[in-house]
């Protein structure tokens, strides 16, 4: 009998399989081109890659001085794009409230391809990618408890595993014109949220611990990475919300979309206060550690590159918020859009170049190199950004139908009705 | 009367210096009683200078302070000049000695008790490994320089050297 | 009865290849996976080093001794430089260049020497390292050379995710550069910039090899790895000086057993005025600074 069971199982998960690639390869001309400006993309990123791994990183701007860059920095963005699911997964298991339920689905997707993207970022940015398995315990050594980084090897595993066993469980019951399995979802979702908190607490604490660098070595700044985070986010996902309903038969309710930009108002805010505090502190006291701020905001002995992202940063971000907190305003389609802009170029500006380029120049020894990446990280960084973006694409293609119920498994159809529904199924 | 020629070797000559080194044993430089004999390599003679009474036993002693024009034409005392001349140091009568203030002779090998006089902390620092340059074994045979290796008595402010190469600074990938 | 006898057989045969494959496993995770250097067993590190000197061989065509010198019972070392000898000759940058195997392009050097106003002080923001000079020491400058501090609360080995750097029990920092997987974590925790990175394959001409090495310090190095000052394992594990003490020629660099109360290094402590760089982040560092005078 339980051998009869996972006997199903397997015939009715690669049932799911083979729907799901059938529904991939299904697609108009939009959606093979856009495809097609993926693959193109990972391939000169893969070429670059090749390049970089036979001479090494010396074809990065990456030297002795500045020894963190433009990998380090879209990882740390993208930690913060990953934990953002966790906005709309409090409201819709805890509160239950239904218009964000329907699309929180997208939200573990989205954290799903961020997090792939994590990984892939620190894997071009080390050294000896070939001795990768030395962090893997057992076989390697991972340094737990001590080292940070292998705290948040740990986390960012673990988070993507959790939301990959809920999406994929979600869409895998949905496909079987099943609802997905109470005891099994909430729990996972309920673990997610503290562990959304948690890969971006880690992330800010591996730079936050350093006392060597003072702009980490500030306690404001893992708030800081939360805060940014619930904007960024909510930014990409209420794009491709509208994106959806635009082209799919998906209903998103307005309500949904304004109460999501409202939340983000709210986080920029605390964004911009605490970047405020910060910034107060720095200046006003005026200590040996001023160099980074200033670096960053006004330049340093000559070396300006950095000073005109700082402030388009700044920018951006007062535009997002006040766009977002005037009700009237960010019910206007244009300028949430233009808001959502907005949020993604600021907190991607601040939390990437912003953060590791300033918390690294002056060096340690009070030397500036200016830092900007050469055109090997760009393709590399592109290729990256395109398989994040070819997973998402995939993944929504599969969900949008499912969660329609356009799309159903209907050879299995006869079997689900003697397969037994286990007792916690449904509601 | 003659005056025996130091020379200022500077760096790379100094490490030759110290191929023959004299040698204390480990860690007990401090130890060490104050009037207690340091082993050195040989004092840094111009080649064939030494030993002075090859020419100072058949002249006469003249103590007058003068402007020397026959011979060590070369020394240009810039130490404490203006109240020093060259038998305050160099003893007049047996030129292959030093003397100290007391009239005490000491051989050139101990010429530091000698320059101890003035610099007496120098001395103690010396003695205890700190001032000046040892080599060898951090935990065994260790060999001191005189202070001569390093200072020109007659000159004995350090010169200058050229430095070595600055580092490259970063430079972005030429391509 | 007979059922059950054959239960058990089978059980314990189920048993018996459990056992053998848990002892397989086990095998294969702990003698053929490679580990770091420092966790293998004392004779198979042998082999491994005999192995690592057949590649260097082939490599460098010529015999590189990779050494395993142990630490020393008794022995912590610690290093204190006088800032008021020091001429900023860089003589010491070059010696350790030479000694430790770095590579010459890209270029790697261990000691960054630091130009610095007499006026300002110690002051790093606005140090020089790339002062040139035709004659050093210059007017109203002073020099502070900074190499690996070789902290007794080291801030870069707690934070590397394999553990592939640690501190010695003779107080050396050391790096495992077969283990290392060059994530640069440590980098951005050194206050001391003293840990640097193989950005490409490591350049050094075959004539000016040092075949003297030891394997946490000299031997050659491949890209992608961190490496730093040792001070100079392979000569002072033995009791030789380190390179950059011995070619100073102000004399200004000491080195000693820090629990040795007769060594120089004790006697600066003691008598000398001495601090530390960047005291306030409580790395503790065995590399003192001094004023003699």
């Amino acid at each position: 009998m339980p051998l009869d069971t996972s006997v199903d199982t397997i015939r009715l998960f690669s049932g799911f399989t083979r729907g799901s690639l059938r529904l991939m390869l299904r697609g108009n001309r939009a959606y093979w081109t856009w495809l097609a400006v993926l693959g193109a993309l990972i391939l000169s990123g893969i070429l670059a890659y090749v390049d970089q791994v036979r001479t090494g990183l010396a074809l990065t701007a990456m030297r002795d001085q500045v020894s963190w860059g433009f990998y380090i920095g879209n990882f740390t963005f993208l930690v913060g794009v990953a934990a953002a699911a966790v906005v709309l997964v409090i409201p819709a298991y805890i509160y239950n409230w239904k218009p964000i339920r329907e699309i929180v689905i997208y939200g573990e997707l989205l954290a799903i391809s961020a997090i792939l993207m994590c990984l892939m970022f620190v894997m071009v940015d080390i050294g000896r990618p070939d001795r990768f398995w030395h962090l893997i315990p057992g076989i390697g050594y991972l340094n737990f408890p001590r080292s940070v980084l292998a705290w948040d090897v740990l986390v960012l595993n673990i988070y993507f595993v959790v939301n990959f066993v809920v999406a994929t469980h979600i869409l895998y019951r949905a496909f079987h014109g099943r609802h997905y399995i109470k005891r099994l979802v909430v729990p996972l979702v309920l673990f997610s949220i503290p562990m959304a908190v948690g890969i971006h607490t880690v992330t800010a604490f591996l730079y936050n611990g350093l006392a060597a660098r003072p702009y980490w070595n500030s306690s404001i700044l893992a708030p800081q990475f939360l805060a940014s985070a619930f904007c960024s986010g909510p930014a990409i996902l209420l794009v491709v919300m509208q994106l959806l309903r635009r082209f799919t038969r998906f209903e998103i309710q307005d309500q949904a979309i304004w109460k999501i930009a409202e939340l983000m108002a709210y986080a920029m805010f605390l964004n911009l206060f605490l970047h405020g505090a910060e910034a107060f502190k720095e200046f006003y006291s005026s200590t040996e550690h001023l160099l980074y701020t200033r670096y960053w905001y006004l330049g340093l002995g000559g070396h300006h590159t950095l000073v005109p992202y700082a402030w388009s940063a700044v920018a951006l971000n007062i535009l997002a918020f006040a766009i977002f907190i005037v009700p009237a305003v960010r019910r206007n389609w244009i300028a949430l859009n233009i808001g959502c802009l907005a949020t993604y170029a600021g907190v991607y500006i601040e939390k990437g170049m912003g953060l590791i380029i300033p918390g690294l120049t002056p060096d340690t020894l009070g030397e500036i190199y200016e830092y900007y990446p050469t055109v090997t990280e760009l393709r590399v960084a592109a290729g990256i950004f395109a398989v994040g973006f070819l997973v998402f694409t995939l993944m929504l293609k599969v969900a949008v139908p499912i969660s329609l119920g356009e799309f159903l498994g209907r050879e299995n159809e006869h079997r689900l009705e003697t397969v037994p529904v286990p007792a916690a199924a449904g509601d | 009367m003659r005056l025996a020629a130091f020379t200022l070797i500077a760096a790379a000559a100094l490490l030759r210096a110290a191929d023959g080194p004299g040698t204390v044993p480990a860690g007990s430089a401090s130890n060490k009683p104050d009037q207690e004999r340091v082993e050195t390599p040989p004092p840094p003679f111009t080649d064939g200078i030494f030993p002075c009474s090859n020419c100072h036993a058949t002249q006469p002693v003249n103590r007058t302070r003068r402007e020397l024009k026959d011979m060590h034409t070369d020394i240009d005392l810039r130490h404490d000049e203006t109240h020093r001349w060259c038998l305050d140091c160099h003893d007049a009568t047996n030129r292959d000695f030093l003397h100290l203030a007391s009239g005490e002779r000491i051989p050139f090998e101990e010429s530091y008790l000698l320059c101890g006089q003035c610099h007496g902390e120098k001395l103690r620092d010396w003695r205890a490994g700190v001032h000046g340059r040892r080599t060898g074994n951090w935990n065994g045979t260790k060999s001191y320089l005189l202070c001569a290796h390093c200072h020109n008595p007659h000159q004995p402010r350090f010169h200058a050297l050229a430095p070595k190469p600055a580092p490259r600074p970063p430079a972005r990938p030429s391509r | 009865m007979e059922n059950d006898a054959k239960h058990n057989s089978e059980n314990l045969s189920r048993r018996g290849f459990a056992a053998a494959a848990a002892g397989a496993a086990t095998w294969i995770l702990t003698s053929c996976g490679p580990k770091r250097l420092y966790e293998v067993p004392k004779d198979r590190l042998r082999t491994k080093i005999s192995e690592l000197e057949q590649r260097y061989q082939q490599r460098y065509h010529e015999h590189i001794n990779v050494a395993d010198t142990q630490p020393m019972a008794g022995v912590e070392y610690a290093y204190a430089l006088d800032l008021s000898r020091c001429i900023g000759c860089r003589r010491c940058v070059y010696a350790c260049v030479a000694e430790n195997n770095q590579s010459r392009d890209p270029q790697i050097q261990w000691i960054r020497v630091l130009s610095m106003e007499k006026e300002k002080g110690v002051d790093l923001a606005h140090a020089d390292p790339y002062y040139n000079p035709p004659e050093v020491p210059e007017e109203g400058h002073f020099y502070m050379p900074v190499q690996c501090q070789h902290c007794e609360n080291p801030p870069c080995t707690k934070v590397c995710p394999t553990a592939a750097t640690w501190k010695e029990r003779d107080g050396i920092v050391v790096i495992d550069y077969d283990w290392c997987i060059g994530c640069r974590y440590c980098m951005a925790a050194c206050p001391y910039g003293a840990r640097h990175f193989n950005w490409a394959e490591p350049e050094i001409p075959t004539a000016e090899i040092n075949p003297n090495t030891h394997y946490l310090g000299n031997r050659p190095r491949t890209k992608g790895v961190v490496e730093k000052c040792t001070f100079c394992i392979q000569r002072t594990r033995t009791g030789r000086y380190p390179a950059c003490e011995e070619v100073c020629p102000v004399g200004a660099r000491k080195f000693g057993n820090l629990l040795d109360a007769g060594s120089e290094i004790r006697y600066i402590i003691e008598h000398k005025r001495v601090f530390v760089l960047k005291e306030d982040l409580n790395t503790v560092p065995r590399f003192f600074y001094f004023y003699a005078t």
